[in-house]
């Protein structure tokens, strides 16, 4: 039994010369919801789909529950415990709602009839409409019906968010919630909606350009990084070799702000010891981390 | 009780939980014996991650002001307001204390030794005061 229930270690791929991504860690630990952000074309649609057996790596290994994804008896038995949403939300357009439920519940056992109950109900889905008609926040909610019904231990989901108008988003990010406080189900999803990610997720991960950039418990995380602001009196002169720890420094007029992942009291110290300084420190917000690393790459 | 949280300020939503919990508790929103929202109904009502409550209710239980009844839930301790105002006011202690030293320009490290030298000297007192 592994404590994982994803663990991906220095996945490469490319695709026709471009790296979408270059040495990828991620690791997801069992009854987690965890954010997996980055801008479009980051690589987490790469990710998911290696993740769930679709695409295979150049080089490095994925583990989900410790087993190999992809093609054989294990692999298929392994997407009986996933519920996978895809980006492009693609179903059969022919069907109708009520039909695709028909048709999904056999591949699964543990089918769990009450909760398709429930969201039909919850996410106000038409049983007899069909698939072609419905919007892009209706295809979102029923993915996640399948999804979450099928009675999968690990949701993937893939932007499952998009499409989504406010209402319908707070919905769903509630009844992930519930799920994660009633079954331990653990909850992936991709975003680049961070307040959505901040709100529920308790693990996060950063990419960016095919790395991991930024991850871990999100609490953790918001304590280890630290904005400081130093003010110049007599203005900043000449280039300050700060001291490490000091990830991304931005000047602006006679302020310096620099944000910290660790040894923030030392770079506090040397800020405090240049002459005619002011210096303050501040807490992050999600925003702020994603967006000055974004600026650094 | 009606808790709200801000996700996107810096500061982390178990402290502001935390924070709320006092609040109610001196006001008298909560009493003491009074039942705290259950782990997934508050997660669910506020649509936060569940493990921010437990931390919430973790570290109440930790300074004395909820009981932890497993199986049943969490409550208000009996000696919650007892509880609060000695912490409250060493909270305030604390903070003009650390306030004045960090404005003499002490680092968080050097404020943390000094306290530290200052707690082994009260034990030392307590020692030597037992032996005589």
């Amino acid at each position: 039994m592994t404590e994982f229930a994803i663990e991906a270690v220095g996945l490469r791929k490319s695709f026709k010369g471009h790296e979408a991504l270059c040495g990828l860690h991620l690791t997801v630990p069992q009854g987690c919801i965890f954010g997996f952000l980055g801008r479009n074309g980051a690589g987490k649609t790469t990710t998911i789909r290696i993740l769930m057996g679709l695409a295979k790596a150049d080089q490095g290994s994925a583990r989900i529950f410790g087993m190999a994804p992809g093609d054989g008896t294990s692999g298929a038995a392994l997407l009986r415990r996933i519920g996978f949403v895809t980006e492009d939300k693609e179903l059969y357009p022919y069907m109708t709602v009520a039909e695709i439920i028909r048709f999904s519940r056999p591949f699964f056992p543990k089918w769990r009839g009450d909760l398709e109950r429930r969201y039909l109900n919850v996410f106000d889905l038409p049983p007899n409409k069909k698939i072609s008609d419905l919007s892009k926040g209706m295809r979102s909610k029923l993915m996640l019906l399948l999804a979450i019904s099928h009675g999968a231990e690990l949701l993937v989901l893939d932007e499952p968010t998009d499409g989504l108008d406010p209402v319908a988003l707070e919905e769903v990010l509630r009844e992930l919630v519930a799920l994660s406080a009633s079954d331990g189900t653990t909850i992936f999803f991709s975003s680049h909606q961070l307040a959505e990610v901040e709100q529920i997720a308790d693990q996060i991960a950063i990419i960016d350009q095919g790395r991991a950039i930024v991850g871990g418990a999100l609490e953790d995380l918001k304590r280890r990084y630290q904005r400081i602001c130093v003010v110049f009196a007599d203005g900043v002169r000449g280039d300050i070799r700060w001291a490490d720890g000091a990830e991304h420094i931005r000047r602006e007029g006679r302020m310096v702000s620099i944000l910290a992942g660790r040894n923030v009291e030392a770079i506090m110290a040397q800020a405090r010891s240049l002459p005619g300084t002011i210096v303050e420190r501040y807490p992050v917000t999600l925003k702020e981390l994603f967006l000055d690393h974004m600026r650094a790459n | 009780m009606i808790f709200r949280v801000n996700s996107s300020s810096g500061t982390p939503i178990y402290l502001q939980l935390m924070e709320q919990v006092k609040h109610a508790v001196e006001t008298g929103a909560l009493r003491a014996g009074e039942q705290l929202p259950t782990l997934r109904k508050l997660a669910v009502e506020l649509v936060i991650n569940p493990n921010t409550v437990v931390r919430t209710y973790r570290e109440l239980e930790h300074e004395g002001i909820i009981e932890i009844r497993h199986g049943s839930g969490a409550f208000v301790s009996q000696a919650a307001t007892g509880q609060l105002k000695i912490s409250r006011k060493a909270q305030s202690v604390m903070q003009s204390a650390v306030d004045r030293l960090a404005a003499a320009g002490l680092t968080e490290d050097e404020i943390r030794r000094l306290m530290e030298n200052e707690l082994a000297q009260l034990r030392a007192g307590e020692a030597a005061g037992r032996k005589e």
